[in-house]
């Protein structure tokens, strides 16, 4: 099981800002948003969004980096704090 | 009271902070440090020529403390710094509110200078805060921008 939050505009977009995803082995990131986009095909055009950030563990993370079952995975717009 | 070994602080609060208490967190037994440099960033009434009544501020509990951890530890890299303080706000901020505050010693005014203009340019493009603007349109998110990518890009020439 991995656990996916989503923030900020993806959040309110998607109207969801949490879901899990079933899965027993490692996964990268790319195969991660496949998968969601599978579950919910309507989402396809956000998650081929190139500007779209993704986090595993609260670290910066890229469309190669592989997350493992329990590891929590995070997607959202650029930031903009400050 | 601070104890003198916490040299790190972050604090991520939906309350606003005082500058002078953070500017005598900073120095109190602290006279190590003849340097003192301080930021605060405020919430102004224009964007991109709007009109701006306010702004809410999300972030990501968890990810937020471990991204400006980072960019303290990098900024000590680089610099011989004596205590950092970074405070960022959340929630509903209106017009002339604090919203960021970045506080840094030193021995000597340049290391504290510089270190603290990297903190902030780091902070805006790797720390996971989203402003939501309210105008007389509605409320919008922000847009990040590519001029605070450049900006914080140019310290790794510098």
């Amino acid at each position: 099981m991995i656990k996916v939050n989503f923030f900020a505009a993806l959040r309110e977009t998607l109207d969801c800002d949490e879901i899990q995803l079933n899965v027993s082995k490692s996964l990268s990131v790319q195969q991660a948003k496949a998968l969601i986009v599978e579950l919910h095909p309507k989402w396809e055009s956000h998650f081929k969004n190139n500007s779209l950030l993704a986090a595993i563990n609260h670290e910066m993370a890229d469309d190669t980096s592989m997350v493992n079952p329990n590891d929590e995975l995070a997607f959202f717009p650029p930031v903009t704090g400050g | 009271m601070l104890s003198t070994n916490v040299i790190d602080r972050i604090s991520i609060q939906k309350n606003d902070f005082s500058l002078a208490d953070e500017v005598n967190l900073l120095e109190d037994n602290n006279n190590e440090d003849g340097a003192v440099v301080t930021f605060c960033g405020r919430v102004r009434n224009n964007n991109l020529g709007r009109e701006v009544k306010g702004l809410t501020l999300e972030h990501y509990p968890g990810m937020t403390e471990k991204a400006l951890q980072k960019i303290m530890d990098t900024a000590r890299t680089k610099w011989s710094l004596g205590r950092i303080t970074v405070i960022h706000r959340i929630g509903k901020l209106l017009i002339g509110e604090q919203i960021v505050f970045v506080g840094v010693t030193s021995k000597h005014r340049s290391d504290a200078f510089a270190a603290n203009e990297f903190i902030m340019d780091f902070l805006k493009v790797k720390a996971p805060f989203w402003k939501k603007e309210l105008t007389s349109q509605g409320e919008e998110w922000l847009e990040a921008r590519a001029s605070d990518t450049t900006k914080a890009n140019e310290w790794n020439n510098a």
